[in-house]
């Protein structure tokens, strides 16, 4: 067999059908730019997971005058609990979790509350007073948070223990179900995507039944007869994965590097090297896709 | 070469048998005619041989293969030993001559070389030697034809199937045509052609198959189109039949005897028109 031959019929075949090849090419663009997008979308929530579970904190705040939470009864925090709480945090069973501690006065609080909270009116409302001391914690697994809450929780002089990962949780849930939306339109999509082709792949058989009908006549192999088709559709299909591809690094490159990155200087984002990590993924599901449903329907059309 | 075992075809639509309990037996290097009625079951029988179709029952043995038993895959590669010629030529329009016959060897994967020996052989074969570039519409007819016989058999097959290749012909023309498929059996091929040419059998005096509602009613060697028992009825022969009448028009050869023919009877042939699903059913 010539591949020459069988590149050559496939050639044909696009030019033959340009409209819908065009409508094929558009259909696998956008909904592979839906996959690959749900698809950073997870690299995304992956990279924040780890750079925020990694410096989140478990706080283990400390009675106010104002507080009747926990074991607080509007008293302030003693001497002697503050280091009944410390020493517990030093003790033999908690010491080999804790990677390190540090204790941070009312002051220090007051500190830390008007930098983060620069230019709010609230700072004008906040005095020393109001924030609690505070052991903040690091732990050498952050998910281990439980050990702390059972020993330091019930405390006296202890107003709540509070692991920041649970804050984070709720973002992350949130950009979940955004991929998951991502998904859910890219697999509707990709089943137009799949109809289109195959609509296309019978169109082109059609316009070729002359051609179709004799060779089946004189005996060409069905490989010989299903192939320029199938690369029919590969071929529109793969032009709509890289046009795909190309609209993922246009979005990496200038909303997420050139906006996100600048509105949100802290956190990290996807970079274009992570998305050469899905373009591969995305050519081979366009190709795959498209020549499974290009098999079906020219087998069908072909049934002997 | 070619043996039919009790072989019988139902087409889902049809509400009786395209071919019933047909059983046959064709030799190497026979020529042989397949007469009959339109929708007697030529159609059907060529289809089966090419495997277009499976046997509804029975069985079909072609050059040593059990027809049903032929996977779907191996379809092609039996198909290579076959040539079929139609009543409408099939060719490529925008195909010349000599693309038309090398397209039944290109899509084989033949060679280059092989394609440039095999092609001008065979069209100085059928006597077209000097219009390998013409295009179809150039052509006449009859030399249209001669290029579906060149590719029919440029890959020089063992059994060559024609369904009514005259019927689009005048008779000197189909006379040329018959010339031509007469070398090619001489030449040691297998041809079965189904024909409605009365004079073309008669001529030829080769074995005639007569079908009649899917059923083998006659299979004669060196025989005629019509024997005694089955007259046939043409136009100009039933016209004093009825002279006090109008005029009936009537397909020549479509019917059988009709001396008694009653277009209002329900049981008469001429309203049965289930033949039409079937010539639809080729059209795709």
């Amino acid at each position: 067999m010539k591949l020459s031959f069988v590149l050559l019929e496939a050639w044909n075949g696009v030019r033959r059908n340009v409209s819908m090849v065009v409508s094929v090419i558009l259909v696998t663009l956008v909904s592979l730019t839906f996959v690959g997008s749900a698809a950073l979308l997870q690299l995304q929530i992956g990279n924040m997971k780890s750079y925020w579970y990694d410096k989140a904190q478990v706080a283990v705040y400390l009675c106010t005058q104002y507080s009747t939470l926990g074991s607080c009864d509007q008293q302030e925090a003693g001497d002697d609990q503050i280091a009944a709480v410390q020493a517990q945090l030093e003790s033999d069973t908690l010491a080999p979790y804790i990677d390190k501690w540090y204790f941070e006065n009312h002051d220090q609080a007051f500190e830390n509350f008007t930098s983060q909270f620069k230019g709010s009116p609230v700072v004008d409302l906040v005095t020393p007073d109001l924030l609690p001391q505070t052991f903040w914690v690091n732990l050498k697994d952050p998910t281990q948070s439980a050990i702390v809450f059972e020993a330091v929780g019930g405390m006296s002089g202890v107003e709540s223990v509070v692991d920041q990962r649970s804050y984070l949780d709720g973002i992350f849930s949130m950009l979940n179900a955004a991929s998951l939306t991502a998904v859910g339109v890219a697999i509707l999509m990709l089943v137009a995507a799949a109809l289109l082709i195959a609509t296309t792949i019978r169109l082109s058989a059609f316009s070729r039944r002359r051609e179709l009908a004799i060779m089946r006549l004189v005996g060409a192999s069905n490989w010989y007869i299903q192939t320029p088709f199938i690369l029919e559709g590969v071929v529109a299909a793969t032009i709509g994965s890289l046009l795909a591809c190309g609209a993922i690094a246009v979005i990496v490159i200038f909303f997420v590097d050139g906006y996100l990155a600048n509105a949100l200087p802290t956190t990290s984002f996807v970079q274009l090297a992570d998305a050469w990590f899905v373009f591969p993924g995305l050519l081979v599901a366009g190709a795959v896709l498209a020549a499974s449903s290009a098999y079906v329907a020219i087998s069908r059309y072909l049934r002997v | 070469m070619i043996r039919f075992d009790g072989v019988s075809k139902v087409y889902r639509s049809g509400n009786r048998p395209a071919l019933h309990d047909a059983t046959l037996e064709i030799k190497p290097g026979e020529f042989v005619f397949l007469v009959g009625a339109s929708g007697s079951g030529k159609s059907s029988f060529l289809r089966l041989i090419l495997r277009e179709e499976r046997a509804s029952a029975g069985q079909i043995h072609v050059l040593g293969q059990e027809l049903g038993r032929l996977s779907n895959r191996k379809v092609p590669f039996y198909r290579r030993n076959l040539g079929v010629v139609f009543q409408d030529f099939r060719l490529l329009p925008t195909k010349t001559v000599f693309d038309n016959v090398a397209f039944a060897l290109r899509v084989l994967g033949k060679s280059e070389a092989f394609i440039h020996d095999a092609v001008p052989e065979v069209l100085g074969l059928v006597g077209l030697g000097n219009k390998e570039n013409r295009l179809p519409h150039e052509l006449s007819g009859g030399e249209q034809q001669r290029v579906a016989i060149a590719r029919a058999v440029v890959n020089k097959p063992a059994i060559l199937l024609a369904d009514e290749p005259t019927g689009n012909l005048d008779p000197t023309t189909s006379a040329g045509i018959m010339d031509v498929l007469r070398n090619i059996n001489t030449a040691g091929t297998t041809v079965l052609m189904a024909t409605h040419d009365t004079a073309i059998v008669n001529d030829m005096k080769r074995r005639v198959v007569e079908l009649r509602e899917g059923r083998i009613i006659r299979d004669e060697a060196g025989g005629t189109y019509e024997t005694r028992a089955n007259p046939v009825v043409s136009f100009t022969d039933a016209q004093p039949l009825r002279a006090d009448s109008q005029p009936i028009v009537v397909e020549p050869l479509d019917f059988d005897p009709i001396p008694a023919f009653d277009p209002m009877s329900p049981t008469s042939e001429a309203l049965d028109l289930s033949y039409l699903d079937r010539i639809e059913e080729d059209d795709k």
